[in-house]
Order: C-alpha cells, then sequence, then structure tokens
C-alpha cells in the first residue's frame, strides 16, 4: 500500500482522486493533456440506454464560487459507450474504470448496467438516482428511500461488480436514502450530485437557462457536501464517496476524515483541465503540513 | 491546449464598449484563425471565452465587447498585469476552403476572427473581399487594418450613417469563391438563405470548460451532435441545422 492508496469496495485505488462523472468525458480527450492513469480513477459521462441529446441550450451559467449546468445528460448511449468510447479509453486507460449509469425507469438501469457489466475494464458502478436535470427518471429515484431501494435491488441483480449509489443532496434526509441504499444491497454511496439552483438574466429578466433550473456545483457547495458525506459515513457501513466542490489537496482531505473513503472532483476539471493531477502531486506535501503518514490513517472508525 | 500566463501589453477602446487587448505569450497552441482562447480572471468561477483577433510571435491581439461582469472586468486591467489563458480552443477556419476569392462577412464583434483570417489568405495570395456591418458608424472598428492587409472592403450600418446602408446581405459581391462569417445568430441565417457557395460559420453559445469536457455548448447539425467549443465553433453550411 502506497502512502495516497485506497481500498474502495475491494478495489485498490494509488490514490482517493476520482474526476467526476460528466466532467472527465470518456477520459481519452484528457489523456491528451497528461497520463490520466495518474488518477485513482475516474467516472466516466453519465451513460443511458439511448443516445441523448439533453436539454436545449444554454445550458450553462456562471455564479459565485460555482457554475449551473442543465446538460441533462448528452451520452451516445450505452451500445456506442461499450463499442467506440471504452475502446478508445483502453488504449490509454490501464486501471479499472467508474461507469456512471442513468436511467428513466427501473429497466433502464437494468439494461444500462447489464451491458456495462460485461465490460472487462469497469469496476465499479456508480448508479447516478440524482440528476436534477431529468424528469421523471434521475432524481426522483434518489428522493424517495423506497424507489432507491428498489433501482439498487435491480442494479444488483444484473452485475457482479461493485454498484455505489450516486445520491442527491436535494432532499431533506439523505441519510434515510443511503440506509435504504445500503440496506438493498449497495456497495457504495457516492454524493452529492448538484443542488438544484438557478439565475435571471437582468437585462432579459428571464432564467438563464433554457431549462429554468440546473444543478448547482463548484467551491460554493463543499460545506454542504461535506457535512452530508459526514452524515452519511457515520450512519451506513458501507463505503462513501465524497464529491461537491472539491478544489485541491486540503478539500481531499477534509472529504477522507470526514468519513469519505474516496473523493471526486467535479467542476474544477472544467476550470482548470489538470486540476486533479495537480491536486494529486499537492497530497503529499500537503499530508506532511498536517503529520499525516497515509491516507489510510484517516479512515474512519465506526 | 495550452495553459499559459500572458502579460498584458496594451489595452485600449475602439468604440465606446469595444476594447482591444493586446497580450504577451506563448501562442504555439493557436493553430488557425477562427480559433478562440479561454481567460481565467480573478473572483470569476468560469473562464470567458474570446476569439483570437491576430497572432504575431508571441503576441496574441483579441478584441471583445463589454457586456457582462467578466468582460467589465478585463476592461479594468492594466499593462503588466498578468491572465492565465487555455489557448488553441476550437476547430478554426480551414483556408484551404477557400478558392481564388473567398468572401469574409463579419457583424460587430463577430469582426475580429475574420481579420487574422483575411491575414492568413492574403498571405497565400488570395483575392479577399470583406463585408463588415454595424449598426451606426460610432461602433466600426478596424476598417483601416483590413484595408492595410489589401481586402476589398464594404462597410454597412444598418442606419446609414456610414457606408452602405442595410444589412451585410445588401452588399454582397457579384463573384466570390467561399464564405467565411462570424456575427449574431440573425445574421448568420440571413448569410447563410443569401449566399450560392459553401460557407464557413462561426456560432457563439455560453460555455462551460471550453475545451469540450462538459458537453455545455452542444449543438444539433446533419452530422450529428456537435460541442461548439470542440468540433466548432465554425460549422460548414452543409452540416448546419438551425434550432426552431
Amino acid at each position: 500500500m502506497g502512502r495516497l492508496s485506497v481500498s474502495l469496495c475491494g478495489v485498490e485505488l494509488d490514490n482517493p482522486v476520482i474526476p467526476a462523472s460528466g466532467t472527465f468525458g470518456y477520459g481519452y480527450e484528457f489523456a491528451e493533456l497528461y497520463d490520466i492513469n495518474l488518477l485513482g480513477t475516474f467516472s466516466f459521462k453519465g451513460t443511458t440506454r439511448d443516445p441523448r441529446f439533453g436539454n436545449p441550450t444554454p445550458r450553462i451559467a456562471d455564479c459565485t464560487a460555482g457554475m449551473l449546468n442543465s446538460v441533462g445528460l448528452q451520452n451516445p448511449g450505452v451500445d456506442r459507450v461499450v463499442d467506440t468510447e471504452l475502446p478508445k479509453l483502453a488504449k490509454c486507460f490501464h486501471k479499472p474504470v467508474m461507469a456512471n449509469v442513468s436511467g428513466f425507469s427501473v429497466e433502464d438501469y437494468a439494461y444500462t448496467c447489464a451491458k456495462l457489466d460485461r465490460e472487462p475494464q469497469v469496476g465499479w458502478l456508480e448508479v447516478n438516482i440524482s440528476c436534477p436535470n431529468v424528469h421523471g427518471g434521475g432524481m426522483s429515484f434518489g428522493t424517495d428511500p423506497s424507489q432507491a431501494a428498489s433501482v439498487v435491488r435491480t442494479v444488483k441483480a444484473v452485475t457482479t461488480k461493485p454498484v455505489l449509489i450516486k445520491l442527491t443532496p436535494n432532499v431533506t434526509d439523505v441519510v434515510s436514502v443511503a440506509k435504504a441504499c445500503e440496506d438493498a444491497g449497495a456497495d457504495g454511496i457516492s454524493l452529492i450530485n448538484t443542488l438544484l439552483g438557478m439565475r435571471i438574466d437582468l437585462k432579459t429578466r428571464k432564467p438563464i437557462l433554457a431549462n429554468t433550473m440546473g444543478g448547482f456545483s463548484g467551491p460554493a457547495v463543499f460545506p454542504v457536501a461535506l457535512r452530508m458525506v459526514y452524515q452519511t459515513a457515520h450512519a451506513v457501513r458501507i463505503p462513501v464517496v465524497g464529491m461537491g466542490g472539491v478544489s485541491c489537496a486540503e478539500d481531499v482531505l477534509e472529504m477522507l476524515m470526514a468519513g469519505a473513503t474516496a473523493v471526486e472532483v467535479g467542476a474544477a476539471n472544467l476550470v482548470d483541465p489538470w486540476a486533479c493531477k495537480k491536486i494529486i502531486e499537492a497530497l503529499p506535501a500537503v499530508m506532511d503540513r498536517y503529520g499525516i503518514g497515509s491516507l489510510s490513517e484517516l479512515r474512519r472508525n465506526n | 491546449m495550452n495553459d499559459v500566463a500572458f502579460k498584458i501589453l496594451s489595452q485600449r477602446k475602439l468604440t465606446q464598449n469595444v476594447y482591444e487587448l493586446k497580450l504577451r505569450g506563448d501562442c504555439a497552441a493557436i493553430t488557425r484563425p477562427g480559433q478562440f482562447v479561454n481567460l481565467r480572471l480573478d473572483g470569476l468561477y468560469l473562464r470567458r471565452p474570446i476569439s483570437v483577433c491576430d497572432l504575431e510571435g508571441e503576441t496574441l491581439t483579441l478584441i471583445y465587447k463589454r457586456v457582462g461582469k467578466g468582460t467589465a472586468q478585463l476592461s479594468d486591467m492594466q499593462p503588466g498585469q498578468t491572465v492565465p489563458v487555455l489557448t488553441g480552443l476550437g476547430n478554426g477556419y480551414d483556408t484551404a476552403r477557400s478558392g481564388s476569392h473567398p468572401l469574409l462577412i463579419g457583424g460587430g464583434v463577430g469582426v475580429p476572427p475574420l481579420y487574422l483570417l483575411a491575414k492568413r489568405l492574403r498571405a497565400e495570395r488570395k483575392e479577399v473581399s470583406v463585408i463588415l456591418g454595424f449598426n451606426t458608424a460610432s461602433e466600426l472598428f478596424y476598417e483601416q487594418q483590413f484595408r492595410d492587409l489589401g481586402c476589398a472592403l464594404r462597410v454597412t450600418t444598418v442606419d446609414g450613417s456610414y457606408g452602405v446602408k442595410g444589412f451585410v446581405t445588401d452588399a454582397l459581391p457579384e463573384d466570390y469563391t467561399h464564405v467565411y462569417t462570424c456575427g449574431p445568430e440573425p445574421m448568420l441565417r440571413a448569410v447563410y438563405r443569401k449566399i450560392r457557395t459553401g460557407g464557413s460559420f462561426s456560432f457563439e453559445k455560453r460555455m462551460g470548460c471550453g475545451f469540450g469536457a462538459c458537453m455545455g455548448c452542444s449543438c444539433k447539425t446533419i452530422t450529428g451532435y456537435k460541442r461548439i467549443c470542440k468540433e466548432g465553433p465554425v460549422l460548414q453550411k452543409e452540416e448546419i441545422l438551425w434550432e426552431d
């Protein structure tokens, strides 16, 4: 075990830093910028059964210390991901990848997860039941403990790979949803997805986003995310992957101290494409500053 | 794509709210006219994309209109200050499509990327015609710069206060081999309807990252979904699908 290594659902990561879904494509484009094998892993673009364009544009808005997006799960569909995107990735990434999956029905989740289960490079399934930008699907599964549990049971039945459930912060009690997922057999929890937000253009007096509302992410959400990671990690026994506004090595350590096993980095990749590389490279010196010998020391004792 | 700290050499007002910014830094990643750069400004989260107007060795010229918080902040920056910039973004214009006598059509702050294009086309000894459209005479900029390149230039103003009264499409010449254009979308649509040759159209959209990661600026085309920041901003006439 290296100084930075952590274990996520039985799979060892060289470090806990994971680019979050939707900010890293299918990886190979970032491989033109740096060797992405230095990452712990990454979570690829949210993939659905059928190809999707997503929502109308504009679907991005700048905010103080963050951004809104209402992309709405644009992706080429699972068949093309398997046939085209993953073979391209395999040429430049030699570690297990986290497959992010979204759906509009329990059957959708089962179909997409079953296809990705057959891919040898997929190390984990991260099942998104929390997209704030699509109607009917996504978030509605993540806001109701019993619906969340039904997605978990369905997905677990079609895969032998570890299943992480990605949760929304747009609920009154995230812990009850996390516990329902754990009880239904989830192998891990990742949180938080984006916070539902909006901006208005003063000149037009209308919402900036064509979809009116969108998901808020970036450094501004970090304290909210950290709180929810802390609450969840102290309430479940399965590993928790923390995310939300993580922008530097210090944020990674806070997430781990709150009880996260690994950490995803999202919006930061969009303003600095080298953000994850810089965070990983900065970790040893920041750990030295706080007297942390290895990240395994920070593993929660509950 | 490179991440480069540029130093501001100069900044001047071209019109009441349009600025010309000259920066010094490594421009090696900028390979074509019509590409853009993405500026990181203190205290603002997302970068601000601005098209490349001119490039000479390590000197980069950007022209932008002060419209919001980001461009207002940029307009207050002084020579000597540094700006982190992602360079070499987008596909840019392909001069190989020009034919012997291309036509360049720019509207308002869509004019700047056509300057480097005109310069490159003139270096390739092409006969370059240019139409620059503005609302009114006081908004006009870079007329002399285009003339100095040896372009045949027509200026239009909507109110007729300078040049031809009307829109850019009221000043189309008889004969041209390809059209390169950049400007507000209504102008692009009018140009699309009126021209009789192939055309390279540069589009503007709100972007997240500017380098293809977030899918924020996607659009539908005849040849599939494209990211304006990556497979664009320049689309060919044959592939454009106008929304609504």
